[in-house]
């Protein structure tokens, strides 16, 4: 149906799609955990603010799952090398995440204060943690990441979990922590009224502009010398995938070398930049709904221009740029790719459907007298 | 550098975590269509107690999935942390129905799991019982889904080694699908999860009705509980034999190992009731056994031989010497001598490359393998036999337990007699824990029995790890044991709590221990 190069360009669209609906449906429900205990100070409160979300972010939670199952079908190489290289990265990640189902679900079954708020603190932990390493991981990727391939393919990381924790990538730490929780914002906006409201509101000014002011510092860091890789030797992008197969040199400014190229990228960040400044501006004018679609066109914009700036690169190595990761060579066999392409397209826009369903049915402000009123049932 | 402490750690961890993880999977398999059944009654009734019925062993059923999500997460990255090769060397199969189970099934799941808690007062009758039947569909379906993957290791069907890419690649998504190992395993695996739930609700109804509490709503629970458990426990027995013989088709090491089978003997072998197997001196003490039993039950013949550990060893140790050409022809085609010659050496041989990998646990060089060191890898193919002997027959004799339990309790709810007899529910109780054993179990014999391979035939264990030190594993595997320590006290105080409460929690009203609770007359 399609040749093995188109294939692999488009596994690198729906890894993008995976990451931003991620981004755009966990992250506003991680956006929401992260501001849990501070625009929301008695029980009540509280109860209001979780169970915004309360319905939503089992579900939500699948774009993260799925997407590591994809990654693990489309791109087999990046995920063994990733996941087992950020090996203390991805453990806080799941170790933090622990805290979602079980604060979710068991803070309101108990009445005990230093019970709810416990758990209260677990859901902060829960949706800040891992929209602060995911950036860190991104951050790290666009520097590239000490580790080689053994000749069976054996993927081996040199680095330290700590060397993680450099400057740039902490800014993009920054850039991602602030965007899921403007982003999270806004839709608590949506969902609340009063005193929450109000504080959601402040939340959102203060992290959009944050969001703005981070993204716009990393990308002067990465224009002004930041070095990026390129792919020194004959590409042929229909070739079995052999990360061994090329040549990769290090060069100052190589990250831009796409934009530079293609013009039109340009507008990739600009929708960041413009998705951003729209929602704050909507947010500050108490048009939530809409400011919930621009901060989504702001993590698309975000998303996408790290992913545009790396192209063909996903996870170039620092200490051996031959073993980088690409689109063309960290790939799946020709076979897996197509199976999986028509599964996605099949399944992404059934489970959209029925996601933007639940969303309707359980729409409307959660109310004081909500959470009154479902006093056993609700989060 | 990986050591064999690495592989035992990591070992170690992917069991402990996996094992955790299925401590909530059956019973959210089982109790999310004990869920269904309940309100399809109160849609097709319009009796009250039935939704309450629905809701109650609905927080019960929520207590549990948080964790059950809680612990898969863990399993999903898991592969990628801990098993890099692993990953990179089968990932373009295994890793697509696990993104499929994501896509088509947790999905599903997750979202409609949220509406059916907040969905109430929001939908319909018949809205709500369709969200009800969507969640317990989609929970099955990612069994399913893993199950097909899980198979695949098992039975590794439609994939073939390219030595280019240095890893499996499906050949036949199709033979994945229908693997018969997968299918086996997957009827299997959920009736063992319809067993669990059914004996959840009874054990705690025939609680209730021990104290008098709630009595109408635990006589109808019991009555449901006691229909579902056994059309459950009769399926799990019969489908856990059509498991079994698919074990015989494609795992013939796993199934001498849980036999205990030394030797060969002659068609139809006899099955081994009891025994002390003793893996030093390869033999069996005590043995009681049944003429011909385990002939007819693994072949479904008189005249097919079960064979013995004596011959599978003497077959994996031809299967070695033919893996070395393999490997060797391997490392030249890597390296550089990539020629027609070359490649029809490893044509011929490449169906035993596994085994020739199996040596890399002691030499780096396996053209240089001593006669001793094939010996052992030999030895090595087949798992130990006491774990396997055990744990096999504890399962069995629990699944033929729970068959009974459920064929009494069904008898006496048709005769509208169960709350008389005390013995009865007093069993039922003490009961509860023993299909999360039997299960348990079940995965021992299903994965401990596959060693030394993660990849039957294919990879083996020692190969499969990632690069990672003994010290991380020994950080990770102290983190995991503190928190799900911490998790698992914390559930079991919730489930402790709401279950003690019974339909109260529900704050309707209408059940005993509520302040505001009022006798029907």
């Amino acid at each position: 149906m399609f040749d093995y190069e188109t294939l692999k360009v488009i596994w690198w669209l729906l890894v993008g799609v995976l990451l931003l609906g991620f981004a755009i449906m966990d992250g506003h429900d991680m956006g929401v955990g992260t501001l849990l205990p501070f625009v929301a100070k008695d029980d009540v409160e509280r109860r209001i603010v979780i169970n915004t979300v309360g319905p939503h972010w089992d579900g939500n939670q699948v774009w993260f799952i799925t997407g590591g199952g994809a990654i693990f079908a489309a791109w087999p190489l990046v995920y063994a090398t990733a996941f087992s290289g950020f090996y203390w990265a991805m453990l806080a990640v799941l170790w933090a995440l622990f805290f979602r189902p079980v604060g979710f679900d068991y803070r309101s079954k108990v009445a005990n204060t230093t019970w709810r708020t416990a758990w209260d603190w677990g859901l902060f932990i829960g949706g800040m943690v891992p929209a602060l390493i995911f950036g860190v991981a991104f951050g790290n990727l666009l520097l590239g990441v000490p580790f080689h391939f053994e000749d069976n393919l054996m993927p081996v990381y040199t680095g330290t979990f700590w060397a993680l924790l450099n400057p740039f990538a902490l800014l993009a730490g920054v850039v991602s922590l602030s965007m899921l929780t403007f982003h999270g914002a806004n839709f608590l906006m949506i969902r609340t009224e009063g005193t929450v409201y109000a504080r959601a509101k402040s939340a959102s000014i203060i992290f959009g502009v944050l969001m703005l002011v981070a993204f716009a510092a990393a990308g002067v860091w990465v224009s002004s010398g930041m070095s990026g890789y390129v792919i020194t030797s004959a590409v042929d992008p229909n070739a079995l995938p052999n990360p061994l197969a090329k040549t990769v040199e290090l060069q100052a400014g190589a990250w831009l070398v796409n934009f530079q190229k293609q013009p039109l990228l340009w507008l990739v960040p600009g929708a960041a930049f413009a998705g951003g400044l729209l929602a704050l501006l909507l947010a500050a004018k108490d048009r939530p709904g809409t400011a919930f679609v621009f901060s989504a066109i702001a993590e698309l914009g975000v998303i996408g221009t790290a992913g545009v700036a790396m192209f063909p690169f996903v996870m170039p190595s620092s200490s051996d740029p031959r073993s980088s990761l690409t689109v063309w060579d960290s790939v799946s066999s020709h076979l897996t790719l197509e199976i999986m392409f028509w599964a996605a397209l099949i399944f992404t826009p059934i489970i959209i459907v029925y996601t933007s369903w639940a969303y309707k049915v359980m729409s409307g402000k959660i109310t004081k007298a909500y959470i009154q009123s479902h006093e056993r049932s609700a989060y | 550098m990986i050591t064999q402490e690495v592989v035992d750690l990591s070992r170690l961890q992917f069991a402990a975590t996996a094992m955790y993880h299925f401590l909530f999977v059956p019973l959210t398999l089982g109790l999310s269509f004990l869920l269904a059944i309940m309100e399809t009654v109160y849609v097709m009734t319009g009796k009250e107690i039935y939704r309450d019925m629905t809701k109650f062993w609905g927080k019960l059923f929520g207590i549990n999935f948080a964790l059950g999500v809680t612990t898969g997460i863990t399993m999903e990255f898991q592969f990628g942390t801990n098993w890099a090769y692993y990953s990179h060397y089968v990932g373009d199969i295994f890793g697509a129905p696990l993104a499929i189970e994501g896509l088509m099934a947790f999905f599903l799941e997750s979202t409609f799991i949220g509406l059916f808690f907040f969905g109430w007062d929001k939908l319909s009758k018949r809205q709500h019982l369709t969200i009800t039947y969507l969640t317990a569909i989609g929970s099955n379906l990612s069994a399913l889904w893993i199950l097909i993957a899980n198979g695949w290791m098992q039975n590794p069907i439609g994939a073939e080694f390219s030595y280019v890419t240095m890893r499996m690649e499906m050949t036949s998504f199709k033979e994945l699908l229908f693997n018969p190992a997968a299918q086996a395993k997957f009827v299997h695996t959920v009736s063992a999860g319809y067993v669990t739930g059914a004996m959840f609700m009874l054990g705690i109804s025939s609680w209730y009705l021990l104290k008098g509490k709630h009595v109408e709503f635990a006589k109808r629970s019991f009555r449901i509980a006691a229909a579902f458990g056994f059309a459950s426990a009769l399926s799990v027995i019969v489908l856990g034999d059509e498991s079994g013989y698919a074990v015989t088709e494609h795992q013939q090491t796993k199934l001498a190992a849980m036999e205990g089978m030394w030797h060969t003997e002659p068609a139809p072998a006899p099955f081994t009731l009891f025994a002390i197997p003793d893996d030093e001196k390869r033999m069996n003490r005590a043995e009681i056994q049944i003429p011909y039993a385990l002939g007819l039950i693994a072949t479904r013949s008189t005249d097919k031989q079960v064979p013995g550990i004596d011959e599978l060893e003497v077959n994996a140790a031809k299967r070695i010497e033919r893996g070395i050409v393999a490997v060797k022809t391997l490392e030249k085609l890597r390296g550089g001598e990539d020629t027609q010659e070359n490649r029809d050496v490893f044509d011929k041989h490449k169906a035993d490359l596994g085994f020739g990998l199996l040596l890399k646990k002691y030499t780096a060089d396996v053209g240089a393998a001593t006669p001793q060191m094939i010996a052992q890898a030999a030895r090595d193919s087949i798992p130990k036999v006491a774990p396997m002997f055990w744990t096999f027959r504890i399962m069995v004799a629990l699944g033929f337990s729970f068959a009974l339990l459920f064929a009494l309790s069904f008898w006496y709810s048709a005769k509208n007699t169960f709350q008389n007899q005390r013995w009865l529910l007093r069993w039922a109780v003490w009961w509860i824990p023993m299909p999360w054993i039997a299960s348990e179990m079940g995965w021992f014999v299903a994965e401990y029995g596959r060693q030394p391979w993660t990849i039957y035939g294919v990879l083996p264990t020692h190969l499969s790890t990632s690069t990672i030190s003994a010290t991380s594993l020994y950080g990770s595997l102290a983190g995991f044991l503190f928190f799900y320590t911490g998790l698992l006290i914390v559930e079991m105080y919730l489930m402790f709590k709401y279950a003690r409460l019974g339909p109260a929690s529900l704050g309707t009203g209408r059940y005993e221990g509520e302040a505001n609770y009022q006798p029907a007359h």
